[in-house]
C-alpha cells in the first residue's frame, strides 16, 4: 500500500505527536519538590505526636468510609519562598484529594518554618465548608493552640471542627457517601465491550473470511471460493498488521492510602500564627 | 469478467479506509476543537469568580459605610471601578479579541487596586476590624481573590496548549486547512497583584 518512504514518513509524524503530547502533557512549571502522599497525616515536620497521629489517622478513615469525603493532614518545614494559596492547590492537585466526580476533598496545610497555615476546599464541597468557616477553625483552633507550642492539640480540634461542619447536613452526606460507594474496581464496561465485539466482528468479518476461505473453503475458480455458503472472492493484498493498544494500570485498594481523583479551585482560607 | 468485480476492487479501499480512521484522529483532527473547549471554559471560569467578586463588593461597602462614612472618595472609587468593570460586555469570544481583553483586564485591576486601597483604609478603624459581618466578608473575599488567582491560572495554562497546537506541526496544519477560524486566544500578561502596590498612608487619613 504504502511505499518506504510513505511508511518512514508515516512514522516519522507518529512519533513527532507522540512526543509533542508526551510534552504538553508534563508539568508547566515545577517549583518547589512536593511532598509524597503517604497516608491521610502527612508529618513531614514532625509536629503532631504518634498518639495524636494515629487516631487522628483513624477519624479519618472512618469519616471518609461514611462519607467518601478525603480529609488530609499535611505538615511541611517550609514553603520555599512560595506563597501558601498556590503551594496548597498545587498540593491539593498532585494528590488528587476527593472523589474524581464529587472533588469532595480537604487539605489541612501547615508550614511550620513560615508560620502559616491553610485549609483548602475542593470543589464539592465549598459550598459545606465555606471560607468563612474554614477561617473561623483556623482562627479559633489553630492560631490559638499554634501560640501555645500545642501543635497536636491544634491540628486534632480543627480536623474535628473540619468533620463537625462536614456532617453538619446528615441528609447530603449520607446522599454523597451512596453515590460514591466503597471505592472499588468498576467492574467490566459492558458497552464498551460490546462495542467492541460488534465492531471487531464488522472489522474482521471480511479480513477473516478472505484468508479463511482458501483454507476451509473450496475452490470454484481463479481466487474465488466457496465457505459457509457463501462465494468468497480474495483479492491479491497481502497481509495486512495491526497495531494494538493495550490500557494497561490496574487499580489496587490495598492499604496505603491514594486520592480519588479530585481537584480544588481555590475554596478555603489561610492564616498564620 | 463477472459483476462482483466492482465491488472487489472496492473491498481493499474499504479496508484501508477502516484501518486509517483511527490514525486520522491520532494524527489530531479533534485536538483544536478538543482543547478550544477546554480553553473557553476556563476562562467561563475566570469570569464566573470575577462575577462573584464583584457581588461581593455592594455589601462589603455598606458594611465600610456604617464605620468609615468619612473616607468618601475610597468608597466612591470602589463603586465606579466596580460599574466599569461590570458595564463592560464580557462574553465567551472576549480572550480571542485582543483589544476587549485588554479592556476587561484593566478594569478588573482597576477594581482589585480600588479594593485593596479600601482594604487598607480599614485598618484605621478598629470598631471596623473587629465586626463580624466584616471579618465575614473579608475571608469571603480573600477566598474570591484566591479563587481568581487559580481561574486565571488555569486559563493562562488551557490557553498556552491551544495555542500551542495553533502554531505547532501537525496541528497547525489542521487550523490551516480545516479550522480556519480558529484564533489564538490572548492571556493574562501581568500579575494583578503587581500591577500597583497599594500606598498605606499611616497617620493621615488621606
Amino acid at each position: 500500500m504504502f511505499g518506504q518512504a510513505g511508511l518512514t514518513a508515516l512514522r516519522a509524524a507518529f512519533f513527532s505527536i507522540a512526543a509533542a503530547l508526551f510534552f504538553l502533557a508534563g508539568p508547566a512549571i515545577a517549583a518547589a519538590p512536593l511532598p509524597v502522599l503517604t497516608g491521610r497525616v502527612v508529618d513531614d515536620a514532625h509536629m503532631i505526636n504518634p498518639a495524636t497521629r494515629q487516631a487522628i489517622e483513624e477519624k479519618l478513615a472512618a469519616y471518609e468510609k461514611k462519607s467518601s469525603d478525603q480529609i488530609v493532614v499535611a505538615t511541611i518545614d517550609s514553603l520555599g519562598g512560595e506563597e501558601i494559596e498556590p503551594y496548597a492547590n498545587r498540593l491539593f492537585r498532585a494528590w488528587k484529594i476527593g472523589q474524581a466526580k464529587e472533588n469532595n476533598g480537604i487539605l489541612l496545610l501547615i508550614a511550620k518554618d513560615d508560620r502559616k497555615m491553610r485549609i483548602e476546599v475542593g470543589y464539592g464541597l465549598e459550598g459545606t465548608l465555606t471560607d468563612l468557616q474554614s477561617k473561623l477553625i483556623i482562627e479559633n483552633d489553630l492560631v490559638p493552640a499554634f501560640r501555645a507550642g500545642d501543635f497536636s492539640g491544634g491540628i486534632s480540634k480543627a480536623v474535628d471542627d473540619i468533620i463537625a461542619v462536614l456532617s453538619g447536613n446528615a441528609a447530603e452526606l449520607q446522599a454523597r457517601a451512596a453515590r460514591n460507594p466503597h471505592r472499588q474496581d468498576s467492574g467490566p464496561n459492558f458497552a464498551g465491550i460490546l462495542f467492541f465485539i460488534i465492531w471487531g466482528s464488522i472489522f474482521f468479518f471480511g479480513l477473516g473470511t478472505s484468508l479463511l476461505a482458501p483454507v476451509f473453503g473450496r475452490r470454484i475458480g481463479r481466487n474465488r471460493y466457496r465457505w459457509l455458503g457463501m462465494n468468497i472472492g480474495v483479492g491479491g493484498f497481502g497481509g495486512s498488521s495491526g497495531g494494538g493498544w493495550s490500557s494497561g494500570g490496574g487499580f489496587s485498594d490495598g492499604g496505603g492510602f491514594s486520592g480519588g481523583g479530585g481537584s480544588s479551585g481555590g475554596g478555603g482560607a489561610s492564616g498564620s500564627w | 469478467m463477472s459483476a462482483t468485480m466492482p465491488a472487489r476492487r472496492l473491498l481493499p479501499g474499504f479496508f484501508l479506509l477502516l484501518f486509517v480512521l483511527p490514525f486520522l484522529s491520532a494524527c489530531g483532527i479533534n485536538t483544536i476543537p478538543t482543547q478550544q473547549e477546554q480553553a473557553k471554559a476556563a476562562w467561563s471560569e475566570v469570569l464566573n469568580q470575577y462575577q462573584r467578586r464583584a457581588d461581593l463588593i455592594p455589601n462589603l461597602v455598606a458594611t465600610v459605610k456604617g464605620y468609615a462614612a468619612q473616607e468618601k472618595d475610597v468608597l466612591t472609587s470602589v463603586v465606579e471601578a466596580r460599574a466599569k468593570a461590570t458595564q463592560t460586555q464580557v462574553n465567551v469570544n472576549t480572550p480571542s479579541n485582543p483589544d476587549a481583553f485588554k479592556a476587561f483586564q484593566e478594569n478588573q485591576a482597576g477594581l482589585t487596586n480600588a479594593l485593596s486601597r479600601l482594604l487598607a483604609v480599614v485598618e484605621n478603624y478598629p470598631d471596623l476590624k473587629s465586626n463580624q459581618n466584616f471579618l465575614a466578608l473579608q475571608a469571603q473575599l480573600e477566598g474570591t481573590e484566591n479563587r481568581i488567582a487559580v481561574a486565571r491560572r488555569d486559563y493562562i495554562e488551557a490557553v498556552r496548549v491551544y495555542n500551542t497546537s495553533l502554531r505547532t506541526y501537525p496541528t497547525a496544519l489542521w487550523a490551516k486547512f480545516w479550522y480556519t477560524d480558529a484564533q489564538p486566544m490572548q492571556t493574562f500578561t501581568i500579575p494583578e497583584q503587581k500591577m500597583e502596590t497599594p500606598k498605606v498612608n499611616f497617620g493621615s487619613k488621606s
